[in-house]
């Protein structure tokens, strides 16, 4: 009985979701999250609504409840969303519950090819299984977790004296994850123009993925490994390696001794906040949204500079971006395929990257000028080259709420060992895995 | 009462109460005082450290309220120079106004949403107390704590059950689905408070009207609707002030045609972080319908709370 | 589409019908009255709960459509009853339960019990001091986040400017033992005016000549104040009491906005814990048996209390 309701209940759904939809077919909706680089986007587009005649409307979602609103859309159908540019981590669910429609075929008729698409990010944010050939979106915006700082601050020579007496070397941009706490301890407190100003800003957000972002970003460089054999999630030994504890541990250290007070519970805009308001000397946050910090009045400029994640016993940055996908319960998919097209094209992703959006595209990353077009374009390629995600299973949303608990109680509240938090992590994680019948 | 009265306060504690109550309203106004005046901050003094008191005070989060903006390259900016006192505020981030916010549709859909369902929870729970008040129910005080008890549940234990429901009746998403959801929930505090006015309306009234010739649905409406106005008054506040505010069925079962204005604000995104001066400029003009309507019903807000409920 | 059994209801009686009842007796008005109400209650919350109760016994996940769906007995209540830290929830519910309602009628009656003393202005006053709860919870626990801010935000300064403290010495939010009294504070700070406003209907409710008796009779200030004042606003309390109950045991947008649960799971009151459960992780059945023990709970404590309201009443 309980599976004839629920089939009835979709499938009405479905049939509401039809009539709604007018035979006007050519009134495209996308949806993302609301950040900066989406007030570019609806700049660019306006040249695919002249050429197409199509006319897009948007739907940006605030990133807290991004994830959340979206997945809610997606599991019941909605067909809100024609297009959809869906956290890399989305993927596993959207191809295996049938949310994105396949783009194999449409890539082949079309004649795009994934080969022009920068590999981490085709790898990343459009293949299902990982790694196979099966397409379910188009890498539409790269991103990575980077680090920036006060380039004016780096360059004062009273600052540099006392950082050369401080710890016997000069001070430039970190080589390695121990030089950054150096340089973040060695601010942590220190007097600069009358204010007392702290090490960075890290993510340590609870509510969403803030954690688990900002955690990975020194997990990935000590050689933090998911699964001790990529698929067969074989997780002991590989989460909580010895590596892993230490870098789990060197974290607890950098938010305990050189971050500033309070930021408890922050994420991207608590980090830019952060930074903005001059109380720290760096701070991590996504690619994305460092045109829109290198533009700002007060701290832009010539006082601020940028730095890929820095390596520790290999190179590793956390990935962002996403891709964009076609909703399977839309009915407007052929105007939404052409706006895919549009996209792909070379001239839009330059113009795309142009307008502060990180195109994935070679033609864009390969040419000439684009390592001097902006001051973080060059790390933002280093990045790309040695990015690592999250699961990206259909259970990641569960994966992901165990470890912003395991490791928020570990590093923020102080509660047990670094090493009971990822062996907690590991059953909370089986447990999971055994539920979805994969273990 | 007559200052002579025994009952009468002295001048002296008069004073004392007055200057206790005077110290703690403007002790809880800071933090409010502080959203107003952030609203009027750039986004850059709104987060300065330490914080600001006196600031040179700018539309800016209005205008970012009201506008999406675009970053744009500098050959558009150069051959656009801004018309408006509103472009120009924008130009000094090198951004152009690219149209309107979603805070108007937003804030259009909270005044639909939030004055529909009062109007709904006021018309069912005058009807229902008026019957609870004067007619013999079976079980009626069972019914009663029936009504209250629907209050008890979490938003988020029916939430899955109405998003699937709704979804079934084409109501997820509609303003007409979010009337009816808040309706059910605050009916059970209009019911109850509802029946606590109507039952000290005498029923002498109505039994004088019926002997004149009324009948009883006249009776209802020309005698006990007028002598309940100022407890329907004061119930009225109470129901907007939830229906306008509501978070969690919001956020749940609104996306995009019929989402209000609270899951909206404390997310309203700047130059990269969170603006904090619009979310302000926004939180403000979002509490002023409400601070109208209860200023406007002050007087039954403070001479109506009889919460005749308790007193059968 | 929009012809629901529902709108059909809510429109079964208006003015212009009245007409046609006029003959009507009593009993056939008094259902007619009653009727909307109670079936908008059964549409709009008992039939989702009797789903929800459904669900509870189930192993379904709304994100997996094509799942196969179980019976699975009791198994997610046992789940749920043996979860060290669904315990840890409930007891930090129970801390903001226990102090924000003590603060708000402490609070919430001293200060009705002073504008009852009718000093001038005190209808301007107290319209004042209800603004704050007329404010969306979630915009309000986004902004004190804001203001918590040790660098930043003027809490911090303003207990600096009388302590002496250095604003950064502390975090409100951040801290394990700070944080639940956090939430308590915004809590309190929002709606103590709910609770004055009901304590100051009671003390108005009060007649006069009941103080002017015990005048007559010579019985002291303090004496009336506990003899008369304060069984005569019991009831009111207890109702402000029973309402405020309520709505905290479901607590859910001020305290999610402002930690987010944090540090670790300090503040995660059952109801944000729930919604992950439901809403993040789609454990539905799970999450279902969770919502049906939170709703016994709430429910048997309520009604225990309004069997007490009631005995205060008689008296």
């Amino acid at each position: 009985m309980k599976h004839a309701h629920l089939a009835s209940a979709s499938a009405l759904g479905l049939l509401v979701a039809g009539m709604g939809a007018s035979a006007q077919a050519d009134e495209l909706t996308l949806c993302w999250a609301a950040w900066d680089p989406a007030n570019a986007l609806v700049e660019l587009s306006k040249e695919f609504e002249e050429q197409s005649g199509h006319t897009m409307n948007f739907e940006f979602i605030p990133w807290p409840n991004f994830a959340d609103r979206m997945l809610n859309e997606l599991n019941s159908r909605g067909d809100l969303c024609d297009l959809l540019i869906g956290d890399s981590q989305w993927i596993g669910g959207g191809a295996e519950n049938g949310h994105y429609v396949k783009l194999n075929d449409f890539f082949d008729a079309e004649g795009i090819s994934m080969g022009d698409f920068a590999d981490a990010t085709v790898y990343a944010y459009s293949t299902w299984p990982k790694g196979t050939e099966n397409y379910y979106a188009l890498p539409a915006m790269g991103d990575a977790n980077g680090w920036f700082y006060r380039k004016d601050w780096f360059a004062r020579d009273d600052i540099r004296a006392a950082f050369l007496e401080a710890t016997g070397r000069e001070l430039a941009e970190p080589a390695s994850q121990k030089e950054l706490l150096e340089i973040a301890q060695f601010f942590q407190g220190r007097e600069i123009d009358g204010q007392t100003v702290y090490g960075a800003a890290i993510f340590t957000e609870r509510g969403s993925e803030g954690i688990t972002m900002g955690v990975t970003g020194a997990l990935y460089p000590w050689g933090f490994k998911y699964e001790n054999t990529p698929g067969s999630y074989d997780m002991e030994g590989a989460v909580n390696s010895p590596e892993a504890v230490e870098a789990l541990e060197f974290y607890k250290e950098f938010y305990e001794t050189a971050t500033p007070p309070g930021y408890t519970n922050s994420y991207m805009g608590e980090s830019l906040d952060a930074f903005k308001s001059g109380q720290v000397a760096m701070a991590m946050n996504w690619f994305a949204f460092f045109p829109g910090l290198y533009a700002d009045p007060n701290t832009g400029g010539d006082k601020i500079d940028f730095f890929v994640n820095p390596p520790q016993n290999q190179a590793g940055s956390t990935l962002g971006g996403q891709g964009i996908s076609v909703v399977s319960y839309s009915d407007k998919q052929d105007a939404a395929l052409d706006y895919i097209k549009w996209f792909a094209d070379p001239e839009v992703q330059q113009k795309w990257w142009d307008l502060g959006g990180y195109s994935a595209h070679k033609a864009v990353l390969e040419s000439p000028d684009f390592v001097d077009s902006a001051p973080f374009a060059g790390d933002f390629l280093e990045a790309m080259g040695a990015v690592q995600d999250f699961w990206q299973e259909p259970a990641y949303a569960e994966l992901l709420l165990a470890m912003q608990k395991r490791i928020h109680d570990y590093v923020v509240a102080d509660q047990g060992t670094a090493q009971e938090a990822l062996d907690k992590l590991i059953e909370d994680w089986t447990e999971t895995f055994e539920d979805e019948g994969k273990l | 009462m007559s200052s002579f009265s025994a009952t009468a306060p002295s001048a002296r504690s008069k004073w004392f109460a007055g200057t206790l109550v005077i110290l703690y309203a403007l002790i809880t106004m800071i933090p409010l005082a502080w959203i107003m005046l952030t609203g009027f901050k750039s986004p850059a003094d709104a987060i300065s450290y330490p914080p600001k008191v006196f600031f040179e005070p700018t539309l800016e989060g209005y205008v970012n309220l009201f506008t999406t903006r675009t970053r744009q390259t500098d050959d558009f900016l150069a051959a656009n120079p801004p018309q408006t006192w509103y472009e120009e505020i924008v130009r000094q981030y090198d951004m152009v106004i690219a149209g309107p916010s979603k805070f108007g549709e937003r804030f259009l859909n909270s005044v639909i949403i939030g004055f529909g369902s009062t109007f709904l929870s006021i018309f069912l729970g005058t009807l229902a107390a008026y019957a609870f008040s004067r007619f013999k129910i079976p079980l009626a005080d069972d019914l009663l704590f029936f009504i209250l008890s629907t209050r008890m549940m979490p938003p988020i234990a029916v939430a899955i059950p109405i998003f699937l429901m709704y979804r079934q009746l084409g109501l997820s998403d509609t303003h007409l689905g979010m009337i009816l959801l808040y309706t059910a929930v605050n009916i059970s505090l209009a019911v109850w408070l509802l029946k606590g006015f109507i039952d000290e309306i005498p029923r002498e009234y109505e039994e004088a009207a019926l002997i004149d010739g009324y009948t009883r649905f006249q009776a209802f409406y020309k005698v006990v609707l007028p002598q309940a106005a100022t407890g329907i008054a004061s119930t009225a506040i109470f129901c907007l002030i939830f229906a306008w505010n509501e978070y969690a069925f919001a956020v749940l079962l609104t996306s995009g045609t019929a989402q209000t204005a609270p899951p909206f604000i404390p997310t309203i995104i700047g130059v990269g972080g969170l603006d904090w001066p619009a979310v302000a400029a926004g939180a403000t003009i979002f509490l002023l319908p409400v601070m109208i309507f209860t200023v406007a019903l002050r007087k039954h807000l403070l001479r109506g709370i009889t919460f005749g409920a308790v007193r059968k | 589409m929009t012809e629901t059994p529902l709108t059909h209801a809510a429109r079964a009686t208006p003015p212009s019908v009245a007409r046609k009842i006029k003959g009507l007796s009593d009993r056939a008005i008094a259902w007619i009255f009653v009727g909307p109400t109670i079936f908008l209650l059964l549409a709009i919350n008992i039939f989702p709960l009797i789903w929800t109760i459904n669900l509870s016994f189930t192993n379904f996940r709304a994100n997996r459509p094509g799942r196969e769906v179980d019976y699975v007995g009791l198994r997610n209540y046992e789940r749920i009853l043996n979860d060290s830290d669904i315990w840890l929830n409930m007891q930090a519910t129970a801390h903001f339960l226990f102090w924000t309602i003590l603060l708000q009628v402490l609070i919430g009656f001293t200060l009705a019990y002073l504008i009852n003393k009718k000093f001038k202005g005190n209808d301007l006053w107290t319209t004042i001091i209800v603004l704050p709860m007329m404010l969306s919870p979630a915009v309000v626990g986004n902004f004190w986040k804001f203001l918590y801010q040790p660098q930043i935000g003027l809490f911090n300064y303003i207990v600096a400017f009388f302590t002496g403290k250095d604003p950064s010495s502390f975090e409100m939010l951040g801290s394990v033992q700070l944080a639940p009294w956090s939430i308590v504070i915004v809590d309190t700070w929002m709606w103590t005016p709910f609770v004055m406003l009901i304590c100051l209907a009671g003390l108005r409710s009060i007649p006069d000549y009941i103080y002017e008796a015990a005048e007559i009779d010579r019985a002291s200030k303090l004496r009336q104040f506990f003899t008369i004042t304060i069984p005569m606003v019991l009831p009111f309390l207890m109702l402000a009491v029973l309402f405020r109950g309520i709505e905290n045991f479901k607590m859910f947008d001020l305290v999610v906005q402002l930690t987010g649960g944090g540090p670790g799971s300090t503040t995660e009151l059952t109801s944000i814990n729930l919604k992950r459960e439901a809403f993040e992780k789609w454990r539905t059945g799970y999450a279902s048996a969770y919502a049906i023990i939170l709703f016994v709970t709430v429910f048997g404590l309520a009604s225990i209390y309004v069997k007490a309201l009631n005995k205060v009443k008689e008296r």
